[in-house]
């Protein structure tokens, strides 16, 4: 009885003298159920790995389900009700493009893991709003440098129809020095692939760049394998992520994609980061949980260097954290004007290491690379 | 654009047709028969895909996975039957629709507890990889072949099992008269379990072949039954030939207009936006259709005054 009694009254101290410490309170939306979850997932598991330490953050999860209206009605709570100072989490470009402008308008944080839009980089910036994994266009401009330094002269290309999907087809189109055999747009969400691999067997292409994220990717990996066409495939990593490898299989052995990160970029902060994770989870970290860890990591930089009760502050701490302590798992990483990585993109391969899937770096893709939408950005 | 490239795309739209079949067959006689919106029967549908592949896993037997995708299913749709959906028949549409979108839910997110939330793998067998040469110097893939053989061996099952059994006669009651078959005699509810069941193997059978060249993952059912309900609403409701013929409808012209529109609007206008208005339109063709058949015939091609 009297232990209880103690204990409810060290409880109630801890509460309040954690009420006096400079408390960060994030609100993490992501996609945790339905299709996509596994995106999610892994941001929001990167993430909470990165903060286990940090006794002053409080994470608030919720559920977006895909769904931009969902997203909207979970940044308005978070806000309104949980007083967060900062959101982050959100995976797919739509759902950031309907909740960021809205949460950096009433003087929130939005750090982004995954999501980076064009429109937020340029013309929509905004000085509240971060982006910690990549602009949209990165790993498709490495793709289409890749494929023109190696060779390609004329590829076949495939991308959803909707604003990120053109979005890449653009930043390869921006690389590539060769010609474009046939631009061809599917249905988001698509998931038979039969008439356009028709049509790239029929075509005179020496090469198939697509963006097919998620689901879309895997059955467009297993029906190209399937058909036997003879076209070397380059994607970005998003479909040769370690999710996604074990659906596809063999299918995917040996295709070459882009990426800003993976498991074996030699550096100290990344050897911690794939040894921690799988031992808190038990599978390997995927790039989803490299960009949910370093945007945790930042934000734990910041709050070392300025309190978050003085915006100014705080924004200039985020934007100076890679000189400020903050290591990202990619190795070089800064934050050009606009307030996006500048980093390495890499080349990688599918293998197969000790019976699993998985990629191994080839060569650097493109070196400091920044985005294209900087000009554009009137912070 | 050849000629063989041509009828690649037109397999492909049938190919296509024939597992929206699979899944409008059991949607249709579920409606037709018990009066009952089922929202879940995409569930059904990744339940199929789920079990193969675990199956799959286990033994590395496709034809034992394909089994699974039948079995499972079916025994799931007799219990989902027996403890909810039998309470659902006296009442009202909008009730049906709550409790099965609940069921979806439910399906979903016990499906991810189970398996994770990362896709599983189930791949096609060594036998049926690659293509196969058909008559006319057409190449077309072995596996999307023996999809349009097994569909069309289900829709002729279908015919039989509908027009020359006792089960079929009783079906066809139940969908005119559901009092006067009661009255008769004949234990209604043991034909509904059966219906029901039946309809959550299709749609198994359905998830497991297509699984095979997608992906296997959560909420995959979905997508595909808003096509199957198109399809019903196309080729009249409660009628399995309405939805053979809707389905393979659907197929080719979903198939066709990916391919024509985009070059169609090229003709006419600028090449970027022709690519993105043309395949807009063509996500859009299927629903274009229902709307011009329920335009001209309210009950669908098939369906009764």
């Amino acid at each position: 009885m009297i232990n209880k009694a103690i204990s409810t009254a060290l409880l109630f101290f801890l509460t309040i003298s954690s009420l006096y410490a400079d408390k960060v309170k994030v609100g993490m939306i992501t996609t945790l159920s339905g299709g996509g979850s596994g995106l999610g997932i892994d941001i929001r598991d990167g993430f909470a790995l990165a903060v286990k330490d940090e006794p002053n953050i409080e994470i608030i999860s919720g559920d977006d389900q895909r769904k931009p209206d969902i997203a909207v009605q979970l940044a308005d709570k978070m806000i309104q009700s949980d007083k967060v100072d900062i959101i982050t989490g959100i995976v797919w470009s739509n759902l950031a493009m309907a909740v960021v402008p809205a949460v950096v308008n009433q003087g929130k944080f939005y750090l982004s893991p995954n999501a980076g839009p064009s429109l937020l980089a340029g013309k929509k910036c905004h000085k509240n709003y971060f982006n910690i994994a990549w602009q949209n266009d990165n790993l498709h401009e490495a793709a289409g440098g890749y494929a023109s330094s190696i060779g390609f002269k004329n590829s076949f290309i495939i991308a959803p129809n909707y604003p990120a999907g053109k979005d890449a087809l653009a930043g390869y189109k921006r690389y590539f020095k060769g010609s474009i055999e046939s631009e061809v747009y599917t249905k988001l969400g698509q998931t038979d692939y039969a008439a356009e691999i028709a049509k790239i067997r029929a075509s005179n292409a020496d090469s198939v760049y697509f963006f097919l994220p998620g689901g879309m990717g895997i059955a467009f990996i297993k029906q190209f394998s399937q058909a036997a066409v003879d076209v070397p495939l380059v994607g970005p990593a998003f479909s040769f992520d370690q999710g996604i490898l074990k659906a596809v299989g063999n299918a995917a052995l040996g295709v070459k994609n882009t990426s800003q990160w993976s498991k074996d970029i030699e550096n100290a902060e990344n050897k911690k980061f794939v040894e921690d994770f799988q031992s808190a989870y038990g599978r390997l970290p995927s790039l989803y949980a490299s960009q949910g860890y370093d945007t945790g990591k930042i934000i734990v930089s910041a709050m070392a260097n300025a309190s978050i009760k003085d915006m100014d502050a705080f924004r200039e701490a985020l934007r100076n954290a890679p000189s400020k302590g903050f290591k990202s798992t990619r190795g070089k990483f800064s934050f050009s004007s606009n307030h996006h990585p500048i980093q390495d993109i890499y080349v990688r391969e599918v293998v197969e290491e000790n019976g699993i899937l998985t990629n191994k770096l080839i060569s650097s893709g493109l070196i400091d690379h920044s985005n294209v939408y900087v000009d554009q950005c009137k912070m | 654009m050849s000629l063989q490239l041509f009828i690649e795309q037109l397999l492909n739209g049938i190919q296509f047709g024939f597992m929206l079949f699979l899944m409008s067959a059991g949607l249709t006689l579920i409606f037709g028969v018990m009066g009952l919106i089922n929202l879940a029967h995409g569930s059904f549908f990744m339940v199929g895909a789920f079990s193969a592949s675990f199956i799959a896993g286990l033994t590395g037997n496709f034809f034992l996975a394909i089994l699974a995708s039948l079995i499972f299913p079916a025994i799931i749709g007799i219990m989902v039957e027996f403890s909810i959906i039998r309470k659902l028949y006296e009442r009202d549409h909008l009730d049906q629709v709550l409790a099965t979108f609940a069921l979806i839910l439910i399906f979903s997110e016990s499906t991810r507890y189970v398996f994770g939330a990362f896709p599983l793998f189930l791949d096609i067998p060594k036998l049926l990889q690659g293509n196969i040469l058909l008559p006319g110097e057409i190449i077309y893939s072995k596996y999307r072949l023996i999809i349009i053989i097994i569909g069309l061996f289900v829709a002729i099952g279908l015919y039989f099992l509908i027009n020359r059994t006792l089960l079929g006669i009783q079906i066809k009651a139940g969908q005119n008269d559901r009092q006067m078959i009661r009255a008769l005699g004949i234990n209604i509810s043991r034909l509904y379990t059966i219906v029901f069941a039946m309809g959550a193997a299709l749609a198994g059978l359905a998830g497991a072949l297509i699984g095979a060249i997608q992906s296997v993952e959560v909420g995959m059912g979905e997508p595909v039954l808003i096509l199957a309900f198109v399809v019903i609403v196309i080729g009249g409701i409660g009628s399995i030939k309405g939805a053979l013929i809707g389905a393979l409808l659907i197929g080719v012209l979903d198939t066709m207009a990916r391919l024509f529109l985009p070059i169609f609007f090229e003709l006419i206008m600028e090449n970027s936006q022709a690519l993105s208005l043309g395949s807009s339109l063509a996500s859009m063709s299927a629903y274009v259709l229902m709307a011009l058949v329920l335009i001209f015939r309210p009950t669908g091609l098939f369906g009764k005054e």
